[in-house]
């Protein structure tokens, strides 16, 4: 068991600096997502603490150690790579004892250790076999047994499930969360899919451009995003957001979009008279009916999920989709009326973008 | 109900029953083998009849210029007898295996280090490459210079340094010329090996790599126990063709030396060619050249069983 420690990380290739100073702390134990879209420098960072490219600038440290100079066998970290990396032509078992041969570990010991993983795992039945004849959620598996048979202080997740189908994505999901809550290992896991960080993660790490954006646990930086960018990268479908003048009109503030549609606020809203800002509601903070502040959408497209229905329609000029539990026959055209609910609106001043509070 | 009015006024054609050749004409393997014939009729009238011709030769007492009678064995007993065949066969035996063995080793090295970062990379690869596009007379005389026995810039530079007294008699030597020849088949032949075997390297996946350095394997474990593995099928390849390549040679040894001194150098291929077209026997020299088909086919079955798609190979699917 080990913390991970990351302070005041650079890192350039050539002239390009693609991490710009993270400082970022993952628990004892705990699982955290580092979340962010292609290019956001969260599989650089990852290969950096694996010891897989090396530090411009700043420390990482395990477990209270700096490993900036250790090389990554002796970093006691194990990695589950996207493609899975297996050695085509290793037997599963082979592929899980690689590690423990190259180290010398005596063959009853790596026996015990390769049919402990493969027990967890259920691979039992498929260690004689080629990672060829195996399917993708296997291969997956096998990559996570070679990575529990050394019994690592941290484990370092790759998008380990950007290469399977949507369905056994879901299923693995759930088998890495229980693998992790079964061996409370440090897990440090790289995704692009916020679904899977917000379901697996006990703390998201959102990062853009090579910087942090926001970090907190899921709920928390669902609940409250730091600014535009995390509110919108967060959710899904994802958030609405309208830009828009503060205004006062008879004692109540609102929002007036710039096609003259007033957005509702509580009474408490932060920021001042005249201030541009966007405004945020999630699809499934906006209510059927007409009460206070009702918005007039007109209805584009419906999208029944079966579970929910998806409604997505024009504000004045601005899109807008709404989720509702409840299942409505719109005809595209229609106008339908719907209420924000007020204590779950989202301000953002539109220069910065940052939250107000 | 068949109306027969309709039938006549849309031009229908009254039934008949079908033929072979109407099944014939739609048959698409018949069409397939159709569209095979020009290849075949290449192959055979390129590469069989003249593989079947001489053949026939070697079993006739054929001369330039004098139809030959059947005369059954008699050419290869004539052979057997032939200590020049014998010194041609052990020649060419040592020229293939050192030159080959040297080829793949060299070729191997080249390719791990072009497989590297490195600065100018392209260029260097290309630089690589220049022995093999060169012609190989061309190359041949370049080396025939180098090994010239006043002229020689080898001699030349040893002598400058102090290290020799008297030139080196590179093709006038027995055994300096069997050396020489090899090194030159090795210059001409590395290329092709450290090019083909790169590509080989660049299919490997640098998280195979990658997943070696985090379960601890040092750069000597990473290349026995995921490049080396990875890597045979293409080494077969590879080593099949150097081989034939090698063993067929002519070009290089004519160039150089006609297969002196006193027959030191002289391969199948060249003693065939000498005995067949300057000679004028022809049953002898194709006796000769039909000798090292037994050889060849040696080789191809090597190759053709460490081809064989291993195990680790097949079934499934990359997805």
């Amino acid at each position: 068991m080990a913390s991970v420690e990351v302070r005041k990380v650079h890192k350039r290739f050539g002239s390009v600096e693609v991490i710009h100073g993270i400082d970022a702390t993952i628990e004892d134990g705990s699982f955290v997502v580092l979340l962010g879209p292609s290019g956001c420098g969260k599989s650089t960072l990852l290969r950096m603490i694996a010891g897989l490219e090396e530090i411009t600038q700043g420390d990482i440290s395990i477990g209270g150690r700096v490993v900036n100079n250790v090389p990554p066998k002796d970093r006691d970290i194990a990695m589950v790579f996207q493609n899975y990396a297996l050695y085509p032509h290793m037997k599963v078992f082979d592929n899980m004892a690689f590690s423990l041969k190259l180290a010398k570990v005596d063959q009853a010991t790596i026996q015990e250790k390769v049919k402990r993983a493969a027990g967890i795992l259920n691979l039992g039945e498929y260690l004689d076999r080629y990672p060829r004849q195996l399917s993708g959620g296997q291969r997956q598996r096998v990559a996570m047994g070679r990575a529990i048979v050394r019994d690592p202080q941290v484990f370092l997740f790759d998008e380990p499930l950007s290469n399977l189908d949507a369905k056994l994505r879901v299923q693995m999901r759930t088998e890495i969360k229980a693998l992790h809550q079964r061996l409370t290992s440090t897990s440090i896991y790289v995704t692009h899919d916020q679904i899977e960080a917000m379901t697996m993660a006990d703390k998201i790490v959102v990062m853009r451009d090579g910087h942090i954006e926001q970090s907190g646990a899921p709920l928390q930086v669902y609940d409250k995003p730091n600014n535009l960018f995390v509110a919108g990268f967060i959710g899904s479908p994802a958030m609405n957001l309208l830009a828009g003048t503060l205004k006062s009109k008879s004692g109540a503030r609102r929002v007036e979009t710039d096609d003259g549609v007033a957005l509702p606020l509580p009474a408490n809203a932060p920021g001042s008279e005249g201030q541009r800002v966007v405004y945020g509601v999630r699809p499934d903070h906006l209510s059927m009916g007409n009460g206070a502040g009702g918005l007039d959408i007109e209805v584009s497209v419906i999208e029944p999920t079966g579970a929910e229905t998806l409604v997505v329609g024009r504000l004045g000029m601005a899109e807008v989709q709404a989720a509702f539990r409840d299942r409505f026959a719109f005809k595209p055209g229609q106008r339908v009326p719907m209420t924000p609910l007020l204590d779950k609106i989202h301000l953002f001043d539109a220069g910065s973008g940052q939250r107000l509070t | 109900m068949t109306d027969v009015a309709a039938d006549r006024r849309l031009g229908k054609r009254p039934a008949r029953d079908i033929t072979a050749w109407d099944r014939l004409k739609v048959n698409r393997n018949w069409l397939g083998a159709w569209y095979m014939v020009p290849a075949a009729a290449f192959l055979l009238l390129f590469l069989a009849y003249p593989l079947l011709l001489g053949v026939w030769l070697s079993f006739t007492d054929t001369r330039i210029g004098q139809a030959g009678e059947f005369v059954g064995l008699e050419n290869y007993e004539w052979l057997w007898e032939d200590s020049v065949f014998w010194m041609s066969v052990f020649n060419t035996l040592l020229y293939t295996g050192v030159a080959s063995i040297i080829k793949f080793a060299v070729g191997l090295y080249l390719a791990l280090l072009l497989n590297r970062h490195m600065p100018f990379k392209a260029i260097i690869r290309a630089v690589v490459l220049i022995p093999f596009i060169v012609p190989t007379v061309l190359s041949a005389i370049a080396f025939w210079w180098l090994y010239d026995s006043q002229f020689s810039i080898i001699s030349w530079t040893l002598r400058q340094l102090g290290l020799i007294a008297a030139n080196i008699n590179f093709l006038g030597d027995v055994w300096n010329a069997r050396w020489s020849t090899i090194f030159a088949n090795i210059w001409r032949g590395v290329p092709f090996v450290a090019i083909t075997l790169l590509a080989g390297l660049q299919t490997i996946s640098p998280s195979l790599y990658e997943a070696a350095t985090i379960d601890g394997a040092r750069s000597w474990q990473m290349f026995r126990h995921v490049t080396f593995p990875l890597l045979t099928p293409i080494i077969a390849v590879v080593m099949t063709f150097s081989v034939l390549f090698t063993f067929t040679d002519f070009q290089l040894i004519w160039v150089l030396t006609r297969g002196g001194p006193v027959n030191a150098t002289h391969l199948m291929a060249t003693l065939s060619y000498q005995r067949a077209i300057l000679g004028g026997y022809l049953g002898e020299g194709a006796a000769i050249a039909t000798a090292m088909i037994p050889f060849l086919l040696a080789a191809i079955m090597i190759s053709w069983f460490g081809l064989q798609r291993r195990k680790w190979q097949q079934g499934g699917s990359d997805g």
